[in-house]
């Protein structure tokens, strides 16, 4: 396919070719009847040249002009007048050339005054065409499907009129006028189509008159122009028996001529449109302004200001709260005393009774913004809007509007501060919203690394030991958790293992959870039997727990040399032991006390330690209350009985199996995988 | 969740536990023990735990944080009613070592009178 440019180029190249073959044709034709030769070509060559003429610059500007990228009128408007102006110059310097040698016996000469009036016919015919083609735009702004049919058809029945001109003879003079007269009619109502006026300014109307004036101006001149060489001289061809000429020429002097009329009905509305356009503009700066990024305060600002403008206040300005208090007072031609004094006047009007009516309510009732306008009794003011910014039950700002006259502010002005600040509300409500979700965004990321963090305070590998095999399970509620487990091997054939839980839950827990590490990892050291160890873990953990928090813990050190358990109890849950030999499961009986609870020397009276033998096939299985205190949706725990019971079923299995199999279990009987508390087990199967 | 209501028999102040006490709901246990812990006329305090359901660490924690509390300040306080699983949570804990827990409110009178004698 050809390219825009060059199809441009190709019609310019076209109409050219057309244009010189018609002066060419015709003042063959007319040196022909001068002489009363046969000129051996008819007169309809040159009708045709004429018509492929109009038809290719009608191309080149149905190109040229829709290429305009956006639609600006009084760039069109400026075109048309540009356009007008280099024909008018074109005209001039023909008539002035006339004028020069209107004695000299070579304006007497047919052939030289046909060849000018050639050139001012191709002229003419470009300001007409391209006028046509700006109007087409200027009607078909904002089209509708029917109005670009009307249109089609129009546009189509007057090129087609092109075609009158072969059959044209003198008895049909009723036909021409007839079909002039049509497109004339069609083209008057056409012109009524003048939705692009609406949106010109005050100062673009006025141009526009301007413009459209000179339009007419040239119309005038041109047609006129035709018609002095049609009476002077006698003109082989002659333009103003073109039906399509008249018609198109016709039709750009209706419109604007309407234009015209209807712009200057216009302009004392004009700055109600304005207003009106404004209005949305300010309206869409609102909504906009946070999506930009701005903050809070700018948005205050373009409230301030669009709010003035579009009710014309004399005076403004805009309280901002926080918590209920005014932090801030944006001023809008007014000075802070004066301020002082309107409030009191306000006061008297009993607007802020209003107001604080509807406050105590927590805004849950509608607003009777009526109420918000009143009139003044200030030596400045007449008249007064106060316009509360209220983001769901608080009240984050007040604006005030000022007028010097009374009964300012009318309905219409109302419900636009009220859509303006509802507007400002919503976008600093989203604000609010936005920079909320950013810090629990960024609270989420904190508690990922916590929770990488505490995990990484549990051992990251098992023991492992000729004499048993080990397993150990964790699962927190929450992000972090209070739950804790590690071993230690204290000599070549001993092992200590705790097990332990802190009270509460979430990140205060694991922070003691953290603490009870640093004491276990402290003493674990020094090989301290399980009483000494609690002791000395009660006595360091007095000081640095709250006196709400204790934690629990059991602690067992295995010997495998003489195959043994010693092991104390500090509040935790009894340790589940499974005696293969007897092929039962039981809890330890031992007695304890929670660490932190008795903060003094009395502590040691409450530690029982105890010693068991182990045999091959024996488990011991540690836990942590989550698993016992699980609780189904009819509120029934998991409890002791369950456990043992499963464990004696499965103590055949290998730790991880018991484990993998348990959970199973106890999410089947909660109903769920949401566990509502830490859960955690460490079973130690004796081989 | 809990409800908590405290009322007066004589020189006794009863507390009624009633639902679960857990790490939120353990703040009003708190506070209605902070009351009477502050309230120099209270010298014996029983604590109804007939319907307490379920007890928490936090909860435990609470009533931790008093004993000691209520030692200086010479004040008794029996915790009765509770219900075996609720009793064994404050066994485990040894939390019955520390404070009087009795099955009923009549033996918990008597508790109170035999220790004040």
């Amino acid at each position: 396919m050809i390219s825009e440019k060059g199809l441009l180029r190709l019609t310019i190249l076209f109409a050219v070719l057309c244009w010189l073959s018609l002066v060419l044709a015709d003042i063959f034709l007319l040196f022909a009847e001068i002489n009363e030769a046969n000129a051996g070509i008819t007169k309809e060559i040159p009708q045709l040249l004429l018509s492929l003429y109009i038809i290719f610059v009608y191309f080149f500007f149905k190109i040229r002009i829709q290429k305009a990228e956006s639609i600006n009128f009084i760039d069109l408007l400026w075109h048309v007048f540009s356009t007008g102006l280099i024909v008018s110059l074109i005209q001039l310097a023909v008539s002035l050339f006339f004028y020069l040698l209107s004695d000299s016996k070579l304006m007497q000469n047919p052939l030289m005054v046909n060849f000018f009036y050639h050139v001012n016919l191709g002229a003419v015919i470009i300001f007409l065409v391209s006028t046509f083609i700006v109007w087409k735009r200027l009607i078909l702004y904002q089209k509708n499907k029917r109005l670009l049919i009307i249109w089609q058809i129009f546009e189509y029945s007057i090129l087609a009129s092109l075609l009158y001109s072969f059959f044209q003879t003198s008895g049909q003079q009723w036909m021409f006028n007839g079909l002039l007269g049509i497109f004339i009619l069609y083209g008057l109502v056409l012109s009524f189509n003048l939705k692009w006026i609406a949106y010109l300014n005050f100062k673009q109307k006025w141009r526009s008159i301007l413009l459209l004036a000179l339009v007419i101006l040239y119309l005038y001149y041109f047609v006129n122009n035709l018609f002095g060489f049609s009476q002077e001289f006698n003109l082989i061809m002659d333009l103003l028996d073109n039906v399509y000429i008249l018609s198109i020429a016709g039709f750009i002097f209706i419109y604007s001529l309407i234009s015209i009329l209807v712009i200057l009905f216009n302009l004392p509305t004009s700055s109600v449109f304005e207003q009106k356009i404004s209005e949305v503009l300010n309206f869409q700066r609102l909504s906009q302004s946070i999506q930009k990024g701005d903050s809070e305060n700018q948005v205050y600002d373009v409230l301030l200001e669009s709010s003035n403008n579009a009710v014309f206040s004399s005076s403004a300005w805009l309280e901002i709260y926080q918590d209920n208090e005014p932090v801030e007072i944006l001023k809008s031609n007014i000075s802070d005393l004066k301020i002082t004094q309107v409030r009191k006047s306000i006061q008297d009007s009993g607007i802020y009774a209003y107001l604080n009516k509807h406050k105590s309510n927590k805004f849950k009732k509608d607003l009777n913004l009526n109420k918000l306008a009143t009139n003044l009794n200030d030596p400045d003011y007449g008249s007064v809007l106060v316009m509360p910014l209220i983001i769901q039950d608080r009240q984050i700002g007040l604006l005030v509007l000022l007028k010097d006259v009374s009964d300012g502010f009318n309905k219409e002005m109302i419900d636009i501060i009220s859509s303006f600040v509802n507007q400002a509300c919503i976008s600093i409500e989203n604000f609010e919203l936005l920079t909320e979700a950013l810090k629990n965004e960024r609270y989420k990321e904190e508690l990922k690394i916590a929770s990488r963090v505490q995990k990484s305070l549990l051992p990251h590998s098992l023991i492992s030991d000729t004499e048993f095999e080990m397993h150990a399970f964790y699962e927190s509620a929450d992000e972090v958790g209070g739950d804790y487990y590690d071993f230690f091997k204290t000599a070549e054939h001993k092992t200590a293992v705790i097990i332990g839980d802190v009270s509460g839950k979430g990140t205060s827990a694991s922070f003691n959870m953290s603490q009870m590490k640093g004491v276990f990892h402290s003493l674990v050291q020094f090989d301290l039997d399980s009483k000494t160890f609690f002791t000395k873990a009660n006595h360091a953990l007095s000081h640095c727990l709250e006196k709400t928090s204790f934690i629990t813990a059991a602690y067992y050190i295995i010997n495998s040399e003489e195959k043994s358990i010693s092991f104390s109890r500090a509040g935790h849950c009894p340790g589940l032991y499974y005696n293969s030999q007897e092929k039962k499961a039981d809890y330890f009986h031992n007695n304890g006390m929670g660490l932190g609870i008795v903060r003094n020397e009395r502590f040691e009276e409450f530690i029982d330690i105890n010693k068991i033998y182990y045999n091959s096939g024996d488990i011991l299985f540690l836990y942590t209350d989550g698993i016992i205190e699980a609780t189904n949706s009819e509120g029934e725990e998991f409890g002791y009985e369950r456990l043992s019971n499963y464990l004696e079923e499965n103590s055949e299995k290998k730790p991880k199996e018991i484990q993998d199999g348990l959970i199973k279990y106890l999410y089947k009987f909660i109903g769920s995988e949401n566990l509502e508390d830490d859960y955690t087990a460490l079973i130690i199967r004796f081989l | 969740m809990i409800n908590i209501t405290t009322n007066i028999e004589g020189k006794d102040h009863i507390i009624i536990v009633e639902g679960d006490v857990d790490a939120s709901s353990s703040i009003h246990l708190d506070e209605a023990l902070t009351e009477l812990a502050n309230d120099e006329l209270v010298k014996n305090i029983l604590v109804d735990g007939t319907q307490l359901n379920y007890i928490s660490s936090a909860g435990l924690g609470v009533f931790m944080s008093y004993i000691d509390d209520f030692k200086s300040k010479n004040i008794k306080m029996v915790i009765y009613g509770l219900s075996e699983k609720v009793l064994n949570v404050f066994q485990i804990l040894g939390l019955d070592q520390l404070m009087t827990i009795v099955s009923d409110k009549k033996e918990a009178k008597e508790k109170l009178h035999e220790v004040q004698s």
